[in-house]
């Protein structure tokens, strides 16, 4: 739909056209886009859920919907959000577009794998749908049991097997990025000139391949108990509701950092581009990719410290759930430094990674209240937690997610997007999204609980400050869906590398050839050469720039 | 409700006070680190913007990156500590804590006093004695939450939990459900009112219900317990005379204590702690009783032990 304007030279979108060649593609660049433009939807969908709570929250009374369209409402939010949007959303499309760029492939290992994991995704996707569209699901994304397993009347069966489903296309995703970072490296792309963006994602994987079959075995079991009254979670037929808990944490924890280790590896390629720096303390940012992913599967009990756990094993989980915010640290600081002496621009890709670096230190910051096991005591399950996790969420992995859409543009598209509007979108994103979570935190304080359809009159001034801060970042979230639009037909024609940019996917034709590069690159440099002289010809031995 | 922007929940039970000076370090931690950050960040990005500085490549510096994880990592431990502390002395109730029996149902609270009033949604208690709630669920998850007290625990069906707390100051306080527990959720709300010991003595006395204890007594007899767990010739079961509160040696050699939860158990699932010297005969009543006759029951077990003497 892009190329036809200009005579561009041929290029993975314009070598050719019809539905076959998309629905039947095994390019990695074709399969991100058809990632690209199935995640949109969902996330328009949450989104538009997420509307719907928050006008039925601006006032204290349950007016707006009944209490079970209200209950429907937050659990679709979250299920479509998490499992249809973050967890796709930077691994599925700037992964599977850039990593093979990344580090000079031709595409990924395993193509035609690739492809079936988004047909998995939609399949999944289907399912769902057609449980929001046949009258919803009502147990919270949670799924607790024996909620889930016995009481609820709703489709819960349908939805599982959405999410159930979908899990698979997440695993076969994380097992191709794994072989293909091992496997597919030009001649020269050593393990330590790796971007910080590709070991984000191998450390992903790690975490979609051992953590996916938990959550899917967890629902599984909540199927088996649901349809043939099997005893395993509810105690009424001599199951345990805690062992649920168990095992969705054991995948859903570690999953909080699916979705935010890619955006941490997009915020190390933005700081850099737009400083002019080499990274400060590359091997600490890459081994704190791992140690979160390594740590990330040890704290899932901070979940449960009301539960009825044990208290000793609450005291476990505390501590290693503090072990796990020193390599998040580690990665701020270092980006700080980065940002240290550096020649820093203001392009709307870099006004996100700041606001991300900002957004993400106050979650990061207020989850370690929520660690300090006192102190959960009295925020647990309140509106403290859906300001925490919806600063590093929304705040951090969506952020994060729109700074490398912008970046990354050019190269996607061939087509550059208009920088003004960009940079204001930022802004109106950043202000609006403050506006609606930084509230909630004092929400949570004063003791209102989660997934509350209506409340006490004393918190309404708070409610009202939330709601108006979501209208701004909706429309905040709508200007970029039209400008990025009306850039694939209007915009300028882009460089290979319109941002100077040192990283290896810039060194080739924007939009890339099917093959990628033209040659195979041969690398001698590390990705952040900003030190080099501008534009220099450090790659010697390589021919691939267009 | 006060006027203008509320800021501070109540603060009203003797943890609450103590949860805030923890949450106050985390506040004054959190605000000097994220102020740094963002003022750094504001520093640098107008400082050394792209038309006034050329960038010097600085790279790595081991014992800046050793400082930044060390501090953190002190900075943590000591919200470790102090957070674990204070839960772990929240967490055991005064031995001398009244006992109230509480059970969650979609979508209620039905609450029981020892002395047999009872009260649904509403739980009236003195200010300056420590209280222990006995917590049952007769359906899904429920969470009992006390914002001005700093206290909330999960009430899990199959197993009981208790939550301890003592009132500080008279007035009413929102108790919240805060675990989602189906349509109604945000209605199975109430109030904990708070009175002086003397005027909670006269509310006590105000009540005409049946204590819990003597509803468990005939509880006793109407499913015929006392056949097996009286003394006399057909006796197959442990006495449950003064044996409250006490250990009870086990067929599988070790040791319980005969408390509410043991007693549930064996009420629900009789085979998993059988007592030393009887057979595994007696059947789950987990389908006959809902979890306010267990509770009844366990009251009335409870006074055999606390008068001394069989009735």
């Amino acid at each position: 739909m892009t190329a036809t304007t200009h005579p561009l030279p041929e290029n993975y979108l314009n070598t050719a056209y019809g539905w076959r060649s998309w629905l039947l593609t095994t390019d990695h660049k074709r399969v991100a886009l058809l990632y690209l433009i199935s995640i949109t939807l969902f996330f328009f969908l949450g989104g538009f859920f997420a509307l719907l709570i928050r006008l039925e929250l601006l006032t204290p009374a349950g007016d707006f919907v009944q209490a079970e369209t209200y209950n429907k409402l937050f659990t679709m939010h979250g299920l479509i959000m998490i499992f249809f949007f973050l967890i796709p959303s930077i691994p599925s499309v700037l992964g599977n577009f850039l990593i093979p760029l990344m580090i000079g492939a031709r595409d990924l290992a395993f193509p035609r794998v690739n492809l079936l994991s988004w047909y998995i995704y939609v399949i999944g996707g289907t399912f769902t749908l057609t449980a929001i569209v046949t009258g919803g699901v009502d147990t919270g994304w949670t799924f607790y049991t024996p909620y889930s397993s016995t009481y609820a009347n709703s489709n819960v069966i349908l939805t599982a097997l959405g999410v159930f489903i979908t899990g698979f296309s997440s695993i076969l995703t994380g097992l191709n990025f794994i072989v293909t970072i091992h496997k597919m490296r030009a001649p020269g792309m050593v393990w330590f000139r790796l971007p910080l963006f590709v070991w984000a994602h191998y450390a992903t994987s790690i975490i979609m391949i051992l953590g996916t079959p938990v959550l899917a075995i967890s629902i599984a079991l909540i199927g088996i108990e649901r349809i043939f009254h099997v005893g395993i979670f509810d105690p009424a037929i001599g199951g345990d509701p805690l062992l649920f808990q168990h095992l969705f944490w054991f995948y859903s924890h570690p999953a909080v950092y699916i979705m935010v280790l890619p955006a941490m590896g997009v915020v190390s390629e933005l700081i850099t581009c737009f400083s002019r720096k080499r990274i400060f303390g590359y091997s600490f940012i890459a081994f704190s990719s791992i140690a979160i992913a390594v740590l990330g599967f040890l704290v899932w009990g901070h979940h449960m410290f009301v539960s009825g756990q044990s208290p000793f094993a609450g005291v476990a989980f505390s501590m290693l759930s503090f072990l796990v915010a020193i390599p998040s640290g580690i990665k701020v600081f270092n980006w700080m430094a980065t940002l240290y002496k550096g020649s820093i621009s203001y392009d709307a890709p870099m006004l996100y990674a700041l606001g991300f670096i900002g957004l993400f230190t106050i979650g990061g910051l207020t989850g370690l209240f929520l660690a300090t096991l006192a102190v959960d005591v009295h925020m647990h399950d309140t509106y403290f937690v859906i300001a925490h996790f919806h600063y590093i969420m929304v705040g951090g992995a969506v952020m994060a997610y729109f700074g490398g859409i912008h970046f990354w543009w050019p190269k996607i598209t061939g087509r550059l997007y208009p920088e003004g509007w960009a940079r204001l979108a930022a802004l109106v994103v950043f202000v609006g999204f403050n506006l609606t979570f930084f509230p909630q935190f004092l929400l949570g304080y004063l003791g209102m609980p989660r997934r509350y359809h209506a409340y006490p009159e004393e918190f309404q001034v708070w409610n009202v400050m939330s709601t108006a801060g979501a209208s701004i970042l909706g429309i905040g979230y709508l200007i970029p869906m039209i400008y990025l639009l009306w850039s694939l037909r209007y915009g300028r024609a882009a460089p290979s590398n319109p941002w100077d940019a040192r990283g290896l996917e810039w060194q080739t034709a924007s939009p890339p050839p099917t093959d990628n590069f033209e040659t195979t690159p041969v690398v001698s440099n590390d990705p952040y050469d900003y030190g080099a002289p501008e534009k220099s010809e450090r790659r010697a031995g390589e021919v691939a720039i267009v | 409700m006060t006027n203008g922007l509320p800021f501070l929940p109540d603060r009203a039970s003797t943890v609450a006070l103590h949860v805030d000076y923890l949450i106050g370090f985390l506040l004054a931690v959190t605000v000097i680190l994220a102020g740094t950050i963002f003022v750094l960040i504001l520093y640098f990005a107008i400082r050394y913007r792209r038309r006034r500085h050329s960038a010097v490549q600085i790279e790595n510096n081991l014992s800046l990156e050793i400082l930044w994880s060390v501090i953190p990592l002190g900075l943590t431990a000591v919200m470790f500590l102090w957070g674990a502390k204070l839960f772990m002395q929240n967490h055991q109730p005064p031995p001398n804590a009244e006992s109230i029996y509480v059970v969650g149902k979609q979508w209620m609270w039905t609450i029981e006093h020892a002395e047999g009033r009872r009260e649904i949604d509403q739980l009236h208690v003195p200010a300056g004695k420590p209280i222990r709630l006995i917590l049952a669920s007769q359906d899904v998850i429920h969470d009992f939450f006390i914002p001005a007290f700093r206290v909330k625990q999960d009430v899990v069906p199959g197993r009981y939990s208790t939550l301890w707390f003592e009132a500080t100051k008279t007035g009413e306080f929102h108790l919240f459900c805060s675990q989602y527990c189906g349509t109604q959720h945000s209605a199975m709300i109430g109030k904990v009112i708070v009175m002086t010991p003397a005027d909670f003595q006269v509310w006590l006395g105000g009540s005409r219900d049946e204590s819990p204890a003597k509803a468990g007594a005939q509880l006793f007899q109407d499913f015929s317990c006392a056949n097996c767990h009286e003394p006399g010739p057909r006796q197959r079961g442990p006495n449950l005379s003064g044996v409250f509160g006490k250990p009870v040696r086990l067929a599988s050699g070790e040791t319980a204590v005969f408390d509410e939860a043991y007693m549930h158990e064996s009420i629900v699932a009789p085979g998993a702690k059988v007592v030393d010297g009887y057979r595994p005969i007696m059947p789950s009543f987990r389908e006959q009783l809902t979890e306010d006759e267990i509770m009844d029951l366990i009251a009335y077990v409870r006074s055999l032990s606390s008068e001394g003497t069989k009735q």
